[in-house]
């Protein structure tokens, strides 16, 4: 298998052989429309007219004294997070490859919203998996999907969450495979994947990059993103790879922390960080955070860890819960539970010149954080 | 002398070497043994139902083996693991390869591990309906005995009919090689497993064995013996 890990030792494609040719035609379908420079022009007209690109980069003085800290405003972004960049960059390659249906998975409904826009937009027939967990604590979501035309699926199985979606939604690929694309929320899962959604999240670090730029006249010490599947943070990172004096900070949900307290193994297609026992058992995660409830991350970002090019840490709900409070009341800005965990963690670096990823807004997680309140 | 191979597989436990017996009884000529995992992408909900009881009676890997050898010491059929790449990644994929070999398997099935891959990993490899000729050649190639055409595109589970692709799967797989080729997913009546030899040089019957052991080895021996009954009437009706 060595010949297929894209990321050094990890990526590859651990699927059943009735996927393969699926794959197979993704890949080469892919190629093609990268090449086609009607694919990018398509794209780049549905952001700027359609998703609002670009999104500004906010300077936020207030949040973390003694820290110049810049926010990438992916929260502004249409249907409030990250995921619409991939959602439609992968809508459109499904059209070209003549796929009428689309299956997608979702933990806190962003993506699964995203992918019911996409489709709505482009006239596809959308169906999302979501955990009948995640269902309860990120209803506006689930109505959202309603409300666009989605048959959102509960899951029953496992611990109900993000793990069991993806699970059911390959199962469905599996079953309607010629007819049916997976639009897969995340930078995981099997080649090619991990470095579509990389490609398609790009947008955040190249923009983020000129913009940081424009403002400082220098790059950021430091940008910094919350990892769940790990989307927001390749797709921010992607504009600073090559500027070795740019550390890549990654933030992890405690009870979910693949690369901080996992080991190598394979989860839903890939080689990569899972948290995992002894004998390659999945184990459940947890995180008050919808989208970070995710025991396994993806490849590349195993890969940048073991390189040094990027740290991981991980952040409890707790202090995730605080960052939330603090962003609204210091900026005004309400952000996501998810990159509440990345800005809990930017008092604790030495980097004075920060820039973070703030991946989604969090109307989604009002209910939540109320009820916590006490 | 059978002409039709018939394979039934069971999901490891503290009763399977002697539900193993009984399919052996009943007329079959191999067992799968199912090593159960978490995220069992490849299966449908009763053999899902089955690993998630599994893995709660603590059938690790080590109990997994063990489960081999006492059934390899029951019965005198072929014994191959059946289980996804996680647990071979864990365990170390030769490792895995010498532990079961050591307890008595014949071979091994990894349900999402592509043909390609590993190739010093000794193992039944799987084609489906959707795999093109030449990827079917070098499944055949690389495959160990014999060749699992899994025959609809889904997953493990009872279907009403054989499925519609299983001809043009049976035909696209014989262009290109001679090795034995054993039909699966989706077969469970006596009928369905004749339609299905009738195509193929055997079957594989998972979900249907699977519900029917939880009722005892005795039902089990009754199940099997009446697919093995319609395996065995094949030659019988090419006559007709």
């Amino acid at each position: 298998m060595t010949a297929e890990l894209e990321f050094e030792a990890y990526g590859g494609r651990y699927v059943p052989e009735t996927l393969v040719p699926a794959l197979d035609e993704l890949e080469t379908g892919w190629e093609a429309a990268r090449e086609d420079p009607s694919f990018a022009e398509q794209l780049d007209a549905l952001g700027r007219e359609y998703a609002g690109r670009p999104t500004p980069l906010t300077p936020a003085p207030r949040f973390c004294p003694g820290k110049t800290l810049y926010l990438k405003r992916e929260d502004l972004l249409h249907t409030g997070a990250h995921k619409l960049n991939n959602a439609l960059g992968q809508a459109l390659l499904a059209e070209r490859l003549g796929k009428r249906r689309i299956v997608a998975e979702t933990g806190a409904g962003q993506h699964g919203v995203a992918a019911a826009t996409a489709c709505a937009r482009f006239g596809l027939e959308c169906v999302v998996y979501m955990g009948a967990e995640d269902m309860r604590r990120q209803r506006p979501n689930v109505e959202r999907m309603d409300l666009l035309g989605a048959d959102v699926r509960p899951v029953e199985i496992g611990t109900r969450t993000l793990k069991e979606a993806i699970s059911e939604a390959i199962r469905d690929w599996v079953t309607n495979v010629e007819t049916t694309h997976y639009l897969i929320g995340s930078c995981v899962g099997p080649s090619p994947y991990p470095a579509i959604v990389h490609e398609l999240q790009s947008v955040i670090g190249r923009e983020a990059r000129a913009q940081f730029l424009e403002a400082e006249g220098r790059l950021p010490e430091a940008a910094i993103a919350c990892v769940g599947g790990g989307s927001n943070a390749i797709g921010l990172f992607a504009g600073f790879l090559d500027d070795a004096e740019v550390a890549l900070v990654g933030v992890e949900a405690e009870g979910a922390a693949s690369l901080v307290d996992g080991s190598a193994g394979i989860l839903h297609g890939a080689r990569s960080y899972v948290l995992r026992d002894e004998d390659g058992q999945i184990l459940d995660a947890h995180s008050v955070a919808a989208g970070l409830d995710y025991p396994g991350v993806g490849p590349e970002h195993a890969a940048l860890r073991d390189s040094g090019r990027a740290r991981y840490v991980s952040v409890g709900d707790e202090a995730a819960l605080e960052a939330f409070r603090r962003l609204a009341r210091t900026e005004g800005i309400v952000p996501a539970l998810e990159p509440s965990h990345a800005l809990a963690y930017v008092s604790e670096l030495d980097e004075e010149l920060v820039l973070l990823g703030l991946s989604g807004r969090g109307d989604k997680d009002l209910e939540e954080v109320l009820e916590r309140r006490n | 002398m059978r002409m039709k191979r018939l394979a039934i597989y069971l999901m490891a436990g503290e009763n399977t070497p002697e539900l193993a017996d009984a399919a052996v009884a009943g007329g079959a000529d191999l067992v799968e043994l199912g090593f159960p995992f978490s995220d069992p992408l490849a299966d449908g909900p009763v053999i899902r139902r089955a690993a998630e009881k599994a893995l709660a009676a603590g059938m690790g890997t080590q109990e997994c083996l063990d489960c081999l050898a006492h059934t390899h010491e029951r019965v005198e059929v072929p014994l191959v693991p059946m289980t996804y790449a996680a647990l071979l990644e864990a365990h170390g994929f030769e490792r895995f390869a010498d532990d079961c070999r050591a307890a008595g398997a014949a071979s091994l099935i990894v349900a999402d591990l592509p043909i390609e891959a590993e190739p010093g990993l000794a193992r039944v490899q799987l084609v489906a309906p959707t795999t093109p000729a030449e990827r079917i050649k070098l499944a055949a190639e690389r495959t160990d005995g014999w060749l699992y055409l899994v025959s609809v595109t889904g997953t493990t589970g009872a279907r009403d009919s054989v499925s519609g692709q299983l001809p043009e799967l049976v035909a696209r797989a014989r262009s290109v090689t001679d090795v034995p080729l054993l039909a699966g997913f989706g077969i469970s009546t006596p009928e369905q497993a004749a339609a299905a030899a009738e195509l193929a040089d055997g079957i594989v019957v998972g979900s249907r064995a699977v519900e029917i052991a939880e009722q005892g080895p005795e039902a089990l021996r009754g199940y099997v013996s009446s697919l093995r009954e319609a395996l065995d009437r094949i030659p019988e009706r090419a006559l007709r």
